[in-house]
């Protein structure tokens, strides 16, 4: 398990590749990763609470890992200044099958966005202003409550 | 022990952080928010819709039920936009 946070940017094709590098057990690897998007603002910043952030996340990955049989994960998020087009988050899993993989990302994200402890303020030409919490992603994230993989579709 | 704030809350209380010695009737998360409520305007303000809040003690999530004895750590912060 690889979990970092940082404020510099990290390269998406070499953190994929270290999850598959010098073994050949591996035979998926999926990876999501999130983007700082345009439109109307000109920046955002994130803060995080150092020290839960990573245990938050760690703990989240320690869950995907008694899901799924997942032999690699890496969680890179980012915090600080970002603009537009700048690399926020990345997940990759690695599995032996691609459906190990694809789901334990998609737990992972939904928990990232409902439960670790990170917050985004935009620059809007309005004004500055703190981005509210999507009932959407408190909804992606409650569908994983009680549900094993031996019980998914 | 040692309160943290984040984003908006802490925008509002207007620091990040602060030891504070919570008096004895104050017995669980809940209790604290109360408590912190009636400290000043600028808590009064962070914690006006109290049900929004989160918790966090020794940084880990807690709901406002949960005792704060023995926490060394509390924090409180908006609902969590990451990812």
């Amino acid at each position: 398990m690889i979990v970092r946070l940082q404020r510099e940017d990290f390269d998406i094709g070499a953190e994929i590749a270290r999850l598959s590098q010098g073994r050949t057990d591996v035979g998926a690897v999926a990876s999501f990763t999130g983007i700082c998007r345009g439109g109307d603002i000109a920046a955002m910043t994130l803060e995080h609470y150092p020290g839960m952030a990573e245990a938050e996340i760690e703990r989240h990955v320690a869950e995907a890992e008694t899901r799924w049989p997942l032999l690699g994960v890496t969680v890179i998020h980012r915090y600080g200044r970002l603009v537009p087009g700048d690399n926020i988050v990345l997940v990759a899993t690695a599995s032996q099958h691609r459906e190990a993989a694809f789901a334990a990302a998609e737990f992972l994200m939904d928990y990232l966005k409902t439960r670790a402890p990170f917050w985004k303020k935009e620059e809007r030409a309005g004004g500055d202003g703190w981005v509210e919490a999507r009932q959407s992603d408190a909804a992606a994230a409650e569908r994983w409550s009680g549900r094993r993989p031996e019980a998914a579709e | 022990m040692k309160l943290i704030y984040f984003a908006w809350v802490r925008e509002r209380i207007g620091k990040p952080d602060e030891e504070v010695d919570v008096p004895a009737s104050v017995r669980t998360v809940g209790d604290l928010v109360a408590w912190l409520q009636g400290r000043g305007e600028e808590y009064a303000y962070a914690f006006e819709n109290a049900a929004v809040i989160r918790a966090a003690i020794d940084r880990n999530h807690v709901k406002p039920d949960t005792a704060i004895a023995g926490a060394r750590e509390i924090a409180f912060f908006p609902p969590m936009t990451g990812g």
